[in-house]
């Protein structure tokens, strides 16, 4: 009896640790976010790793129907152009006021061909609309319809290099975000200038804000700038480590 | 001699008892920690997938500045029809430590996971379920459910040494471990938008994203309530000699 449970602690402890190995050692193999030395987002990373091995990375996020669609909060900044509130940003005042004609979404880093998009060029491309969950980290949930371009399309079309691994995206009420090529070349992240049969609202983002659905809703900002494809993870916190984890697939 | 006579069983607990039993202990505590902090950030429940501030909520609980904030800009209709859900811009600072409560609280769960797989993967194998935990069909009487409840209910409690458990601790220790604790994993689990992409199956039994949440919550609960008994009826029972049992004695 003693004996018996000896064996199956051992068998456990080195299927458990073995287990945990694999999930460490996958994430040496590529380059991976810093954890700072920092015992959370040393749990962030496990986590991260955890989801990407054990979860199909391609399956889509539940759509959901018209009926569905949900009263929905703006949270964050609500308007870049006004100067009372945070988030305001003056070149985005001057776009606004001319109703976005001249904003433009530049694309750099490891690309063929680098280039702006206006928002007339992002609607020649051939559309995805999809009614989704937005899950805030806070604890809400809302469902919206998005309609908009897939950033896979876009960067195929400006030429994205094999080496690329990360691809940052820079707004103007300066909150910017990184996503793996995983998460950037998911079917249902898109580049979105409609919500719910209208133009993007300025609380929610307009012109354009990227919707990522795998991910806690903060994840996919609004008033995008410009995206920025890398090698090497870069690190848009000013200070270092934000607080906040780098991926929130949970 | 007579009393070792008639239990040749272990007398205390074993070590991987103790092993799960106090790294669970720690991945628990730290859960509700960081869970009090995350439904401080969002103090409303709700039920189905969507649930915000703009929603009516099933619980509201006055636990900090975020409960009942108001500080919204007028709502608009997102479409031209009466009863149209709406949407609001955020104009209040809210409560929110997520960043390192959000962190914390899946670490823990990761504490809890492994220590709660080592547990039970010994606990089967070994036959510590079958035989200490599962109620013999002789002790399933009313006479003994009577009996136990009244004793429950006195000043003192018998000390039972080691693994040897009375029928309402089994029933409960049961409960625990099959009922709460899967529950509460698989509601968790339903509330990442990356897991739940591809295990769409959690959003069905659990009624939802928010659904999934308010019996997060509620599970939580019990499992707080179970955690007050279990150190209470430990006071009972000679709270020392029952953290010995539980840690050097052998």
């Amino acid at each position: 009896m003693e004996k018996k449970n000896i064996i199956t602690r051992r068998t456990a402890l080195i299927t458990g640790v073995s287990a945990m190995g694999s999930i460490l050692l996958g994430g040496c193999s590529k380059p991976t976010p810093p954890t700072y030395g920092h015992l959370l987002r040393m749990g962030d990373i496990f986590t991260y790793e955890a989801q990407r091995s054990l979860l199909n990375v391609r399956a889509l996020s539940k759509e959901y129907n018209r009926a569905d669609i949900s009263s929905f909060p703006a949270t964050g900044s609500i308007n870049p152009s006004n100067p009372s509130l945070p988030g305001f940003s003056k070149d985005y005042e001057l776009l606004h006021r001319n109703n976005f004609a001249q904003w433009k979404l530049s694309i750099e880093g490891l690309v063929a061909r680098p280039a702006s998009y206006s928002l007339d060029d992002l609607q020649k491309f051939k559309s995805r609309t999809q009614i989704t969950r937005h899950t805030c980290e806070e604890g809400w949930s809302a469902i919206g319809e998005w309609t908009g371009v897939p950033l896979g399309v876009i960067l195929h079309h400006a030429g994205i290099m094999p080496k690329a691994r990360f691809v940052t995206f820079y707004s103007y009420d300066d909150y910017n975000q990184s996503f793996d090529m995983i998460d950037a070349f998911h079917p249902q992240t898109i580049l979105a200038y409609g919500m719910n049969g209208k133009n993007l609202p300025i609380q929610h983002g307009a012109p354009i804000r990227v919707r990522m659905e795998t991910q806690i809703g903060g994840q996919s900002i609004k008033y995008l700038k410009r995206i920025v494809v890398t090698e090497n993870f870069v690190d848009t916190n000013k200070n270092g480590d934000s607080g906040w984890a780098w991926y929130m697939g949970i | 001699m007579s009393e070792k006579l008639a239990n040749p069983v272990k007398t205390y607990h074993s070590v991987w008892v103790k092993i799960s039993h106090w790294v669970g202990t720690l991945g628990f505590l730290l859960l509700v920690f960081s869970g009090v902090e995350i439904i401080m950030v969002h103090p409303r429940l709700y039920w189905g997938n969507a649930g915000n501030d703009l929603m009516p909520a099933l619980f509201e609980f006055p636990i900090s500045r975020n409960y009942h904030h108001g500080g919204w800009a007028p709502a608009q209709a997102i479409f031209d029809q009466p009863n149209s859900p709406i949407s609001a811009g955020r104009t209040y600072e809210i409560f929110n430590q997520n960043g390192w409560g959000r962190s914390l609280h899946f670490l823990a769960a990761w504490i809890m996971v492994f220590s709660g797989v080592y547990y039970l993967v010994i606990a089967i194998f070994s036959g510590h379920i079958k035989n200490n935990l599962i109620p013999r069909l002789k002790e399933l009487t009313l006479e003994n459910f009577v009996k136990e409840i009244k004793e429950h209910l006195k000043s003192s409690i018998a000390y039972l040494k080691g693994p040897q458990y009375g029928l309402l601790q089994k029933i409960s220790y049961l409960m625990v471990i099959f009922i709460l604790l899967p529950t509460i994993v698989l509601t968790g689990l339903t509330m990442s938008p990356a897991i739940t992409a591809s295990y769409p199956f959690l959003l069905t039994i659990f009624f939802g994203a928010q659904s999934a949440r308010t019996i997060h919550f509620f599970a939580a609960v019990l499992l707080v309530l179970f955690l007050l008994i279990h150190i209470w009826m430990i006071v009972k029972s000679g709270f020392k000699k029952q953290l010995l049992a539980m840690s050097v004695k052998k």
